[in-house]
Order: structure tokens, then sequence, then C-alpha cells
């Protein structure tokens, strides 16, 4: 396998309500990424496409409907999809593309437009459920995350006011991104006196609803090293899917999440990855989710991630930063595009080109991690400066 | 390459979700007639039939002994077909819950004015492996009174109303 760095990076303005299409903001998203290292569409040779469920902007076979403002015309394109896991598989699924040998460039664009769904996008969930034994319940994403929350809650005795410090430091930390659709000062008594949507699960405690592109550019070594001097080189992939009966599961901890990080961690020559990862960007659609995940990724041990986040570990200044950018609950969460957002947050933080977000200390090796499809899926990247 | 202010100007949000529902944009409704027709196969058809009956009926793999519900042709851990049914409870206990504010589309449920919050909840029905739960609704309880383990039972739709469907329990409440 060949090396593969990623050399630029774009990230439109995360917002409610865009005024772009989805063609608009993922040629936004395109347009930023080959300027950020001055390349040129024909310097690509092939296209990768992530973008969550077609409902969202009500255009089924969306990829295709997407390839043109993606930079693909006449080149080789693929559509990806696991849910709110897609935006760091897309990648994964580029970094296949050059590490093959198939192609010396990549281009990843990822978009999502989730505020076409009307009245809501929720709406547009009901059938990722069994239709016979679950559909006729009407279940609904945030019962399911609000399930899984409790679990969680009541196997490790966490208390709500401890979890809602996640979306305190979050949307702090998103003050200092452009992008930001959610940023704010607030206060745990603000999470837990916010509307109580499904108990345990606040108004707060949850990412907004979003629209807004994001893309990277891959290249082999040989190339990268002609376009900058700073390449962030992919070291580690892993994704794994549990089961779809998620009833039978015990939600209190992501199984697959570990299985996924495991994997990149043995490709990256990782063996403690809590010292060895200087920044992380788990995914954190929900407050809980960030703390599931940093125990998923054997960022610490079972159990310990709500002591982590109240010691401030995990803050920008702490020592093992996570979602330094903001995450999802203050950049916002479109879905396909908050996972590469989470990328381009570690290729900034490792070339130091975070401005007001970087973190202290000269970070050498992150992660980005997102989950998604029936809360099966997890994937991981590891990336070296 | 810092992103900065200037780099994201062009996306802008100044759309209001009242404007859509004021008709001040183009919009398109339109109202998916997409209607199917799933087959259930022979696991949840045998389900489905029996809880027209007022029983529930599980399935077991052979090789890893697991009690399966909602029954299944195949074990997805052992990846080969499953063996003999057998009879499960209709009594269970709660794994884990929700008091839910908001229907399936995000819309708010009228709580003020009196509406019960939803409960759904994974139950670990009896007589299946540990942690075997399904998903169903939880009433006749306080939804701030429900708690880990709490044990649960059927309610059943009236014989004459069931049409084998999972909704023919109607849901489940607590017993001692
Ligand atoms: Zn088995």
């Amino acid at each position: 396998m060949r090396r593969v760095a990623i050399v630029g990076a774009g990230l439109t303005k995360f917002v409610r309500y865009a005024q772009e299409t989805p063609k608009e903001l993922a040629y936004e998203g395109v347009r930023m990424a080959l300027d950020s290292c001055e390349m040129k569409l024909s310097d690509i040779e092939c296209v990768v496409h992530g973008t969550a469920p077609d409902a969202f902007d009500g255009v089924h076979m969306k990829g295709e409907y997407l390839s043109d403002a993606s930079g693909a015309y006449r080149k080789p394109y693929m559509r990806h999809y696991v849910g709110g896991g897609t935006g760091v598989l897309s990648p994964i699924h580029g970094w296949f593309h050059v590490a093959s040998g198939m192609f010396d460039t990549c281009l990843v664009v990822t978009e999502e437009k989730m505020s076409c769904a009307y009245p809501h996008p929720a709406g547009a969930f009901l059938t990722i459920f069994d239709h016979t034994t679950e559909q006729p319940l009407y279940p609904t994403l945030i019962w399911i995350f609000a399930i899984e929350m409790n679990r969680f809650m009541t196997t490790h005795g966490y208390r709500k006011e401890d979890i809602a410090l996640v979306a305190v430091k979050n949307k702090k930390n998103a003050i200092d991104h452009p992008s930001a659709q959610l940023a704010a000062e607030i206060t745990v008594e603000d999470v837990l006196n916010s509307e109580v949507m499904a108990w345990p699960v606040n108004r707060l405690d949850i990412s907004p609803t979003s629209d807004g592109a994001a893309a990277i550019i891959l290249a082999a070594e040989h190339v990268a090293r002609r376009v900058t001097e700073k390449p962030i080189w992919i070291d580690g992939v892993g994704w794994a899917l549990d089961t779809a009966y998620w009833c039978t599961r015990d939600l209190y901890y992501p199984d697959y999440v570990e299985v996924a990080a495991r994997q990149a961690y043995k490709m990256s020559g990782i063996r403690e990855p809590s010292k060895e990862i200087h920044v992380a960007e788990p995914y954190d659609p929900f407050t809980y989710k960030e703390l599931h995940h940093i125990e998923g990724l054997q960022l610490c041990k079972r159990g310990e991630s709500v002591q982590m986040l109240v010691d401030g570990v995990t803050q920008r200044t702490g020592n093992l930063p996570c979602c330094p950018s903001g995450g999802a609950l203050g950049v916002g969460n479109p879905i396909a595009a908050t996972g590469l957002m989470k990328i381009i947050e570690i290729f900034l933080q490792l070339r130091e080109e975070a401005g007001k977000r970087q973190v202290p200390g000269k970070p050498t090796c992150g992660l980005a991690q997102a989950w998604g499809d029936l809360m099966q899926v997890g994937t991981v990247v590891v990336m070296r400066s | 390459m810092e992103i900065t202010e200037k780099d994201v100007a062009h996306t802008t949000s100044k759309l209001r979700f009242d404007d859509i529902k004021k008709g001040k944009v183009l919009s398109v409704k339109w109202e998916p007639k997409l209607n199917y027709a799933w087959d259930n196969g022979p696991a949840l058809g045998r389900y489905l039939a029996e809880l027209k009956n007022g029983r529930i009926i599980a399935k077991k793999c052979d090789k890893c002994h697991r009690t399966m519900l909602p029954p299944r042709m195949f074990c997805e851990l052992c990846w080969r077909p499953t063996g003999r049914w057998v009879y499960v409870r209709d009594t269970g206990i709660v794994n884990t819950w929700v008091v839910s504010y908001v229907d399936w589309k995000a819309g708010r449920l009228n709580i003020e004015g009196g509406v019960r919050p939803f409960t759904p909840a994974i139950i670990e029905i009896d007589g299946t492996s540990k942690g075997m739960g399904i998903l169903h609704l939880l009433d006749e309880v306080d939804p701030w009174k429900i708690s880990r383990g709490m044990k649960v039972k059927a309610v059943w739709k009236p014989v004459k109303e069931r049409i084998g469907a999972i909704t023919d329990i109607k849901y489940f409440k607590p017993v001692k």
C-alpha cells in the first residue's frame, strides 16, 4: 500500500436554511479545497462523494445529482453512505483509491442539506427502522439515542449535569470556528433547563439541523511532496458495523467503535491510544456520544470518560483535547459533512494552522471518528504530520 | 491555510421556516405515494401469527444457544440457520427507556395540555437469552417512576382487534 496524504481542505459555513442548492454547497466546498493547495480540477484523477440519506435533499440517487458539483464530470466517481458515519468513511474510501496505486490524486467531497426536508428532517428517518417489528411503533432517532444515553448513564452512574459539560465545552470551542452555526457561551444550567426532547436528552444535548459541505484532496506521496511542504498522512483507517438488531446489543458501550479503532491503531502502530493520540475529534451529535465514543476509542477506560471531562482533560488546553473544533454540537451537523469537518480540524491542528483553535504542544498524531446507521457503524481515521 | 471568516462568507442563511410556511419561498409539495407490501418471511410470519394468538414465540440457535427475539431464520452471530421454535413469556424487564416529549416527526406533544409523554423502552423478554430486548412502549406507569430492571407485562389488544402485528401488544405495564 502506498502512503496517502491530505494536501488541501475546504469547508463551507454550516447554517440552517442555506440559500444555496445542495450542488452549490458541494461546489463551494470543492473550490475551497482546490484553492487551498493551488490545485486545479484537471489535477484530480478521481472523485468520491459521501452524503447521507437521499431523503434529506429529497433527491433520489443524490450521488448522481451531486456529481457535477463535485467535479466528477467524466471522472471515475463513487458515492458511499453509512449514515452519520459517512463523513469519516469518506477519507477512507478516497484513501483506497490512492493507496491501491490506482490513482495519484482523489478529491473527497461531502455534502448535506438537511433543511430541505419539511417540516423536520427527523421524519425522514422512520423508514430506517425494521418495517415489521419497529415502524408500527413510530420510533424516532431522538428516542433511540435517548434510550442509549439512559443505558450509558444507568450503567456507569453518570449524571446529566456532568454530561452537559460536553455541550458547554464544544459550543464554546466553536466560537473560534468561522464555519460555526451554534457557537455560544452557555452553562450547565442552560443545558438542563433547555426544552426536554426525550428525557434524558434536552434540546442543548443535541446538535442542530444543518446545511453544509466539506472537501479534502488526497495525494500519493510523490504528488503530495510537490503540492505542499506540510502533507498530513492518513496513517490508520478502521470501520466496522454491529448487528442491525440494535435492541439486542448492550447499548452502554459501542463495540463497533472499538473494533474500528483497534483496526486503525494496529495499522498505525499505536499501542497506547490515550498517550499516543494528541488531539481527537470523536463524533458528538449528542453530548453523551462524545463520552461514549471516547470510551469506545480506548482513550480512557470504560466508565471514566465523565471524570476525564470534569477534570478538564478534554478541553482544548487539556492533555487530550477532544472536539477542539467545536464539534457537531457547536460547528453544526450537516451529517456527512460533519465527519469530514472533523478530519479537516485534525488536518489543520497537525499543520498548526488551526488559528485560535490551535491546541498547544505541537501535536503530531490525531484522530477523527464518526458513527451512524442504526447506531451500529464506527469509522476511524488516524492522521500524522 | 487557516480557514477564515472571509473564506466561508459565501454561505448564506437568510431563509426562515416561516418564509416556507407562508409560501414566500418557491417550494414543491409532493405527497409521495409509494406503497410497499412487505413479505414477512417465515420467521417474522410465525412471530406475528403467534402475537395474534396472544403469545410470543422465539427461535433458538443450536450453536450459540441464544433464544432470539424477534425470531430469525439465521443467526447473525454464528452465520448459520437457526433451530427450534420456543414460546417465551409475555413478561420481562426494562433494559433502558425514554420519556419522550416529541413524536416521530420531532413534533412536540402537548405535554402542558395533559398529553402523556411517550415512554418507549427496550424490554428484555423472560425466557429469551440475556440482553435479548425488543422495542415497545410502556404505559399505566408514572413516566418518572420507570426504572432499570423494572418488571413489566404485555397488555394485549382484545382478541377481535388483533391483526398479527407488533401492535397487538398495546404496551407493557409494570407488575410486581
Ligand atoms: Zn448462534
